[in-house]
């Protein structure tokens, strides 16, 4: 493993987002409206609720959570389609560069820029919501974890699909939290789904994320081996994940893929 | 003169099209060696998989005794290219692409490299210009920079003059003469324009419908096969591949 060479595309992504507002503004945007718009819903329905129940917490931590993990998944595409819309992938791929090296300057340039969204997240929502996760200290630590761990999974498993079909299979990857939100039982327990989405949901690590929130805000004690399973799950699937676009790149080398690759030649 | 690049028995068939059938040849230190031939004979794919980006059917490229399948990574360290198709992300700029692929070729004392570099290819005024915002000739010096930034011991061009002016072209295959002469490196350089690859090349490969037809020097080749001038040989290849196939 060369650092050198992880480290230039890690640099690479810094150089882009220096030099680009349009690339930043979205890393604040779209979560910061996300935070303002939940805060203000969980703050109506605590006013007409008359459980007593406060939503701060479970719903908008939730969405908090729920904004860390999308921004960790599309941290790693974003940083692969840097290199499909600029047609960089011949220079990138026909240099010493080894797919690990690769995958994990993707990976840390996603770790810096969901950290940047969640640390913007977390300001808005405890100056303006009250909202603190700091109060839940290393407690938190593993909830993160297991969601960086499957944003990390499915960032590489998208830019494996884009890979492998082309700059217009971006608009495959971008629905894919949406898809799984329902599953992942985000402002829900598992016991609202119907029985055949609790399965789909119990091969999703955010699920058992999510129940251990609701547990910890209710006031129980959270089940560590609920975490456990969510964080071997997450593990299985960045190892499918690597192996995924391992596979697809390998693919793409023995037909000459990469060789044609840009954004033009491919539909 | 050692061998740095040693192709052997290569050949890649896609289903029932054969696009490279059974070339070997080598390239050693301090040659240039000009790759020719009509469009489709088969230069880009031998580029393609000496760069590691295509897997061959069958056959082997060792750079500079690195075998390429055995260890991609340490081969292509010693590789470098070129080429008309591949530009340099244009969303950068010229001094951010030297520092990026700098890095990936692990090139030491790299700042100062990238400074040599911009001196040589006449691109200072350049340095904080996007790359996608520069003209097709200057892309090229900057590719062409790029290219030369780890000293390689292989420089691959993929028809590396194709969007110059004449002036330009000329101070380009200067350089390339230059690094050949100072660094020993050996380069493998395709292009259609004949009166370049006599003024550049030591030897030249022929190709045509993915073999090699003709080998030899560019400057005595014409009159072996009783033609005037090497363009004159080429088309003669070009559309009768046949008739030298059977010699």
């Amino acid at each position: 493993m060369s650092l050198s060479r992880t480290a230039a595309i890690v640099l690479r992504q810094y150089y882009l987002l220096r030099g680009s507002p349009t690339r930043i503004l979205p890393l604040v945007v779209w979560v910061s409206i996300d935070i303002i718009l939940w805060g203000l819903i969980t703050r109506y329905l605590n006013s007409v609720a008359s459980s007593g129940i406060n939503f701060v917490p479970s719903l908008l931590g939730a969405v908090l959570l729920w904004d860390f993990f999308i921004r960790v998944m599309q941290g790693v595409t974003t940083a692969f389609f840097e290199d499909v819309c600029s047609r960089s992938l011949l220079n990138v791929f026909a240099s010493p560069i080894k797919l690990p090296e690769y995958l994990g300057g993707l990976v840390i340039s996603s770790i810096a820029t969901s950290a940047f969204g969640l640390a913007v997240m977390q300001l808005l929502a405890s100056t303006i919501f009250g909202l603190s996760f700091f109060k839940y200290g290393a407690a938190l630590i593993p909830f993160l974890l297991v969601l960086f761990l499957f944003g990390i999974a499915l960032g590489v498993f998208g830019s494996a699909i884009v890979l492998r079909f082309g700059p217009s299979a971006e608009w495959l990857i971008w629905p894919i939290p949406a898809l799984l939100s329902p599953f992942a039982a985000v402002f829900y327990p598992l016991s609202a789904l119907p029985m055949w989405m609790q399965y789909v949901a119990r091969l999703l690590p955010p699920s058992y994320v999510f129940e251990s929130v609701r547990a910890i805000v209710a006031g129980h004690a959270t089940r560590g081996d609920g975490l456990v399973a969510g964080a071997g799950l997450a593990a299985l699937y960045i190892l499918l994940a690597a192996a995924f676009f391992t596979h697809i790149y390998k693919q793409a080398v023995r037909s000459g893929l990469i060789a044609r690759y840009s954004a033009e030649s491919l539909s | 003169m050692s061998s740095t690049l040693s192709v052997r028995d290569l050949r890649k068939s896609y289903s029932n099209v054969v696009a490279v059938d059974g070339v070997s040849f080598d390239v050693a230190g301090g040659e240039i060696v000009g790759l020719l031939g009509p469009n489709g004979a088969g230069k880009t794919t031998i580029i393609n998989v000496i760069l590691g980006v295509l897997d061959p059917t069958a056959g082997s490229a060792r750079i500079a005794g690195e075998n390429l399948a055995g260890n991609r990574s340490r081969a292509l360290a010693h590789t470098n290219f070129a080429a008309v198709y591949a530009s340099l992300p244009g969303n950068l700029t010229v001094w951010e692409n030297l520092r990026f692929f700098g890095m990936i070729y692990e090139v030491k004392n790299l700042t100062q490299r990238i400074e040599a570099s911009l001196k040589e290819f006449g691109l200072e005024r350049f340095r904080d210009v996007k790359c996608g915002v520069l003209s097709s000739g200057e892309q090229t010096r900057v590719s062409l920079a790029k290219a030369l930034l780890n000293r390689p011991r292989l420089l691959l061009l993929d028809e590396p003059t194709a969007s110059l002016d004449p002036a330009t072209a000329r101070d380009v295959r200067e350089i390339i003469r230059e690094f050949v002469s100072r660094d020993r490196g050996g380069v493998l350089w395709t292009s259609h324009n004949m009166y370049e690859v006599e003024d550049v090349c030591d030897r030249v490969l022929f190709l045509s419908r993915g073999k090699i037809l003709l080998e030899g020097d560019p400057k005595t080749l014409p009159r072996e096969h009783r033609k005037t001038s090497l363009e004159e040989l080429f088309i003669s290849i070009a559309r009768e591949p046949l008739a030298l196939e059977g010699r």
